[in-house]
């Protein structure tokens, strides 16, 4: 059974991230995206991180990736780009050996070092549905609120600088143009 | 015998990462468009979170997990940045590829 989730789930994820960098129309290599983050969140609660799950389908499949289309559509990109031409000579091939050694290094490194992993860790909760708690969110609401809640602190001054930073690059300044203008 | 070779372990979620984060590569290097490069970058990101709860789950440790929401913060954060960026840039030019973007060119 876990066979068969993982063999669909990794089937979409490839299917998904070949097609982000072979489709030449941006939207279409954005709705590909989309199938690459639902394949990660289907791994995700294959591995018991239900509420990495959710929050995963709610932020990169749902708000990241309008984002994406929101922007394509606004500055009007959505047009195919051609990907015959190669504007620099043997960067192809070049880029092919960097990712397949990337690939085979990673890989050598996982299959010879996975028997140095032992377990550390307090355990994991496995959700129970008896009892109808989710013992995996509530877990991990003690560890972020608890052991992490400084981090948790600094994150919410993060994304209030990145929303005021975006609303002025994003904003036209008038009085910079009318100087440019004379 | 078969059915004790076909549970997948620790290892065969990593290797998927692995292999999803060279694509993710592939796509930089390769890609003009900066809007398809930050799509991914967002493959890369996407492989390490997996490589994270994989890690949580074989290490039997919740903070591989509790890492995994900040990265998505984190990330949530660098796309908006990002995004305004591209479209700072974009909004006075009609083409919209990295090659383009010569004005620091000695």
């Amino acid at each position: 059974m876990e066979f068969f989730v993982f063999g669909c789930a990794a089937l979409m994820i490839l299917v998904g991230a070949v097609g982000v960098i072979t489709r030449s129309h941006p939207v279409h290599a954005a709705l590909s995206l989309v199938l690459t983050l639902f394949g990660v969140a289907v791994l995700f609660v294959a591995q018991e991180a239900h509420f990495l799950a959710a929050v995963q389908v709610i932020v990169y499949a749902g708000a990241i990736v309008v984002l994406f289309l929101f922007v394509i559509m606004l500055l009007g990109v959505d047009r195919v780009e051609n990907l015959r031409t190669e504007p620099l000579t043997a960067q192809r091939p070049l880029a092919v050996i960097v990712s397949l050694g990337l690939i085979g290094i990673l890989v050598a490194a996982f299959t010879t070092g996975s028997g140095a992993l032992h377990e550390r860790g307090e355990g994991i909760n496995i959700p129970d549905l008896s009892t109808g708690t989710d013992a995996n969110t509530t877990q991990l609401a003690e560890s972020i609120f608890s052991k992490y809640v400084v981090a948790f602190e600094v994150t919410s001054v993060l994304l209030v600088v990145a929303v005021v930073g975006t609303v002025l690059l994003s904003r036209r300044i008038k009085s910079v143009e009318v100087e440019t203008s004379k | 015998m078969i059915a004790a070779l076909l549970v997948p372990t620790a290892t065969w979620y990593l290797v998927l990462s692995a292999i999803l984060f060279g694509i993710g590569t592939f796509g930089v290097l390769v890609r003009r468009n900066p809007l398809v490069m930050f799509m991914c970058i967002e493959l890369m990101l996407n492989a390490v979170n997996l490589s994270f709860v994989t890690l949580a789950r074989k290490l039997n440790d919740i903070n591989g997990q509790t890492i995994v929401f900040f990265v998505m913060v984190v990330a949530a954060a660098e796309v908006v940045v990002g995004l305004g960026i591209i479209v700072a840039i974009m909004r006075n030019r009609s083409s919209v590829t990295a090659d383009d973007l010569t004005e620091l060119n000695g």
